[in-house]
């Protein structure tokens, strides 16, 4: 999962060796936050949220198929 | 973008010197002139021609390979066939568990195709259009649409009450639109504001006056 957050957020900004992910494991839930370079947060939030939304979409599919419950956060 | 600069007493030996350099064939770049070069006269005010080499990348492999990195992380086995007509590229998937990437009304497979014409389209000046399919979901969908739409517009024009669906993307809004747009009784139009925007079938009485006359 964390691999995957990995790579949709790589593909999408200009300096993807500054793309972090971080992991934590909650009781219910593993909330994944993603950082990137500050020039970054745009290409990565877009506008009205709608590509964090199309990020999120597609990890919470790839979630399902393994019974877990996902959050991502970007910070 | 990736770009050399070269230069050389004409255009072609400057693209030639620079094909070497990058070690790709001829179809695999463009080019653009800088400096025009001059023969100059007996040897005086010769001027060498500079160029400047971009690498075309190529569309349909940044995306194959983009969405195949992201299906293996998904665990996803499929196969992927990628087709480009002009100024859009058509993407279909087959395998097992094409119901996840599909998902509820086709969110995922609508963030999907968003993401992937996102990395398509980075750094690059003309829009390439992607569209990504899978067991033909756009189509039954749009054929979904269209009925959902002449049953509404036939309770509209008996109720003439207004009739608000659910939120659609701009795609899916669109194909609620055409389907009405001869419809002589009922017009449609779209109220809100994105993501939640939504469409309106409404009793469209100077129509309906029209088409009574």
């Amino acid at each position: 999962m964390k691999e995957l957050i990995e790579v949709l957020a790589k593909a999408l900004v200009d300096h993807p060796e500054q793309v972090n992910v971080h992991e934590i494991a909650g009781e219910k839930s593993i909330v994944y936050e993603l950082a990137v370079a500050p020039e970054d947060m745009g290409k990565i939030i877009g506008k009205q949220g709608r590509i964090a939304k199309a990020i999120r979409t597609v990890v919470n599919a790839a979630a399902v198929k393994e019974n877990k419950r996902v959050m991502v956060e970007i910070i | 973008m990736k770009f050399v600069e070269s230069t050389g007493k004409s255009v072609e030996e400057a693209l030639r010197l620079s094909l070497i350099e990058l070690g790709v064939s001829r179809d695999a770049v463009d080019y653009e002139v800088i400096e025009e070069g001059a023969k100059g006269f007996l040897g005086f005010g010769a001027k060498d021609t500079k160029i400047r080499v971009f690498i075309k990348e190529n569309a349909v492999d940044k995306a194959v390979q983009f969405l195949s990195k992201v299906l293996n992380e998904m665990n996803i086995e499929a196969s992927i066939t990628a087709e480009m007509n002009e100024d859009s590229l058509s993407i279909a998937m087959e395998g097992e568990d094409m119901a996840i990437l599909i998902g509820k009304r086709g969110q995922t497979l609508d963030s999907l195709q968003y993401l992937i014409s996102l990395v398509v389209n980075k750094d690059k000046e003309e829009y390439i259009r992607v569209s990504l399919d899978t067991e033909n979901y756009r189509m039954k969908r749009k054929e979904t649409l269209e009925n959902l739409a002449s049953k509404l517009a036939y309770k509209v024009k008996k109720s003439r009450k207004n009739v608000v669906l659910e939120p659609m993307n701009p795609y899916e809004r669109r194909i609620i639109h055409s389907a009405l747009q001869n419809n002589p009784y009922v017009s449609t139009k779209s109220e809100g504001d994105e993501p939640y925007r939504k469409v309106v079938i409404y009793y469209d009485y100077k129509k309906s006056k029209v088409s009574n006359s």
